[in-house]
């Protein structure tokens, strides 16, 4: 997805994992993840580095789909869709 | 089936354990149940007298220890305990006692800090280590 349609994205919800080290951000994704529907989005807070190719990985592997990141200063803004 | 890790905590050191704590909890967001077998002094370290209070390092590093030690203060990283216990409160994380640690040094199940879920022989291990995807020994 291109930066300009990542901001514009209306998650169902935000997890601020901001100030956690790994694997702090993505242990809060996919804690919070169960808490959004099929076909809403999760929107990941994360100063965390690793997070930009952690949080992909673990959508890849349990069949999420990672829309992508934008940076702002000092974080990430991550968005995984619920698929399933 | 799930997929799953099995990880030998031989060191004792908070360095070590920290980052065995950290690898299981990535194991587990990423969806694996994970065995730990403590053994010698990655045992010792689950014991009552030492968990929370025995802060040693690895020898190697030992210079950089105090620096180590006050940046992870400072950035708010959780200790090995409370990574163990976060990621077993998330996920399938079994924790097992060497008995012959145990049997050498004469302590008992009730000895260790309440993360310890059982007492087990070399032998077990090898089974649950068999069925792991991966083995780390740490």
């Amino acid at each position: 997805m291109q930066e300009s349609e990542l901001r514009e994205i209306k998650a169902l919800k935000v997890v601020d994992a901001r100030g956690t080290s790994c694997p702090g951000p993505l242990l809060e994704t996919k804690k919070a993840m169960t808490a959004v529907p099929v076909g809403g989005v999760l929107e990941t807070l994360s100063s965390d580095e690793g997070s930009r190719q952690d949080i992909p990985a673990w959508a890849k592997k349990v069949g999420q789909e990672f829309l992508g990141f934008v940076t702002e200063s000092g974080y990430d803004r991550l968005f995984v869709k619920r698929v399933k | 089936m799930t997929e799953k890790m099995a990880i030998v905590l031989f060191s004792g050191t908070v360095d070590k354990i920290l980052a065995a704590g950290i690898i299981t909890s990535g194991a587990i967001a990423m969806d694996m149940d994970v065995d730990i077998f403590l053994s010698f002094w990655g045992l010792a370290a689950f014991h009552k007298d030492m968990a929370g209070k025995d802060m040693r390092m690895s020898k190697d590093f030992e210079d950089m220890a105090p620096m180590f030690l006050k940046a992870m203060q400072k950035k708010n990283i959780p200790s090995w305990y409370d990574t163990l216990k976060k990621a077993k409160g998330m996920g399938n994380v079994k924790i097992h006692a060497c008995s012959m640690t145990m049997d050498v040094m004469e302590w008992k199940k009730g000895d260790f800090v309440d993360l310890v879920d059982d007492v087990i022989g070399v032998g077990s291990f090898i089974g649950m280590a068999s069925d792991a995807k991966m083995t780390l020994f740490i």
